[in-house]
């Protein structure tokens, strides 16, 4: 069974590390867009689109180019001794990239939705920009951004292309689920596809089963 | 002078040009600025409550400054000491009613407990006869229990001035004769200086304090 528990794991906290950073920057950056009041603001917004209409494999491609070796910040980051060519933080990477517009898409929605008047109103009780923030603007959105997470999740569970390219497949170190099917395939070993196969699609529907059920009514309504 | 305000704002959009040029200073308890929607009344509620920036002129609340374009002060309208209640009373639906009265008690960034509730709260919570509802989210209690809570909230940070929009418009008839003569009493017992804006002259005649008339973003 090592051949289903080691990279389910490791997709799993692949995953799991994906989506928590693109809550922070995918909650940040959309923030930031549904407060900016400029022309160019969908102009931003379709560039940060494109990891969800890019061939992961393109993606994979630019990451290569940036973080490799040789690359602009690779070297760089190689100085300081961070690698992340052929590692599992290399798949993180990734996955974030491919996951963030789900995020950042789903988060500007609810943001959006937010009665500017709840957030003046706050302010006139006395709180400053950060606390109507943590204390009005992200609850008010919290049940859209938990969506757009969860989402963000499944999708970075099943995260392939981009993965290959940057973390290839080292079984045990960078062998995800989505790559490990594939290499089993290969291999002729059709009973344990099968397996992962299961696992993956299970844990995906179960994603997008919470996302469906949180996501209808995020608007203004924050308890049943 | 208690309210001493002398606003001027263009207000500049592709195809509305509105002057709002509003001037008065009042030494009552009351004051209830009358005119019809669209006469630039909320405007000058929210220059008041630092909520819009006017181009030139001042607004003083009992001596205090909070607005000087030549002597360039503005304060942030968390430091206004003035409390605001809105017309559809922008309760804050993920907080249960005695949350939202506490909200400006802790001003850091976390909202007050569910649980716990301070001494201050539970005397709002019965001088407005919200005890029942303590736990109950706006979406479930009734109208006039809403504006009663706006009113606790709005005044839990005991503020110098409150700026009422208009209050009761969003009220059925008969809780609106009702509604009126519970906050004639309140400001009376406790002695508040309010500011009513109402298109009503209804609320005119029921709240009797000094009524300024607007027009077209001018006092007449």
């Amino acid at each position: 069974m090592d051949t289903v528990w080691v990279p389910l794991l490791l997709t799993l906290k692949v995953a799991l590390w994906a989506t928590a950073l693109n809550l922070v920057l995918g909650v940040a950056v959309a923030f930031g867009l549904s407060r900016w009041r400029s022309h160019a603001r969908e102009v931003v917004d379709a560039i940060l689109t494109l990891p969800l209409v890019l061939p992961p494999t393109v993606l994979g491609y630019y990451l290569l180019v940036l973080l490799g070796r040789r690359g602009v910040f690779g070297a760089w980051l190689d100085q300081m001794g961070i690698e992340l060519v052929f590692t599992w933080q290399g798949a993180v990477i990734a996955s974030t990239l491919v996951a963030f517009p789900l995020v950042q898409k789903a988060a500007r929605a609810a943001f959006e939705a937010v009665d500017p008047q709840l957030e003046s109103a706050a302010r006139v009780l006395g709180l400053r920009e950060a606390a109507v923030f943590f204390r009005v603007s992200l609850p008010l959105a919290a049940r859209g951004i938990t969506a757009g997470a969860l989402l963000a999740f499944a999708r970075a569970m099943g995260e392939f292309g981009a993965t290959l390219m940057i973390a290839g497949n080292l079984p045990g170190r960078t062998q995800t689920l989505s790559v490990a099917i594939y290499a089993a395939v290969q291999a002729g070993d059709d009973h344990g596809a099968a397996i992962m196969v299961a696992v993956t699609s299970i844990t995906c529907i179960v994603a997008l089963l919470l996302a469906g059920w949180l996501a209808p009514d995020h608007l203004r309504r924050s308890r049943p | 002078m208690s309210v001493d305000v002398s606003i001027r704002k263009a207000l500049r959009d592709d195809d509305r040009h509105f002057d709002l040029d509003i001037s008065f200073a009042s030494e009552a308890r009351r004051i209830v600025l009358f005119g019809p929607s669209g006469a630039g009344k909320s405007l000058t509620l929210r220059a008041m409550a630092g909520l819009l920036q006017p181009d030139a002129g001042h607004v003083r609340v009992d001596g205090h400054t909070l607005f000087d374009a030549t002597a360039a002060i503005a304060l942030p309208p968390r430091d206004r000491g003035v409390a605001y209640v809105f017309q559809d009373y922008a309760l804050f639906p993920h907080l249960t009613v005695a949350q939202n009265v506490a909200f400006s008690l802790s001003r850091g960034w976390l909202n007050p407990a569910r649980r716990r509730r301070n001494a201050r709260v539970a005397h709002l919570l019965d001088l407005f006869e919200l005890g029942g509802v303590a736990d109950s989210y706006p979406s479930r209690i009734s109208g006039g229990q809403r504006q009663r809570v706006a009113l606790a909230r709005a005044l839990a940070a005991e503020p110098r001035l409150v700026l009422l929009d208009e209050p009761f418009a969003a009220l059925d008839p008969v809780l609106r004769g009702r509604m009126r003569a519970e906050l004639l009493a309140l400001q009376q017992r406790l002695d508040l200086q309010l500011l009513v804006i109402t298109h009503d002259p209804a609320d005119v005649d029921a709240l009797q304090g000094h009524t300024i008339e607007i027009r077209d973003g001018h006092v007449v």
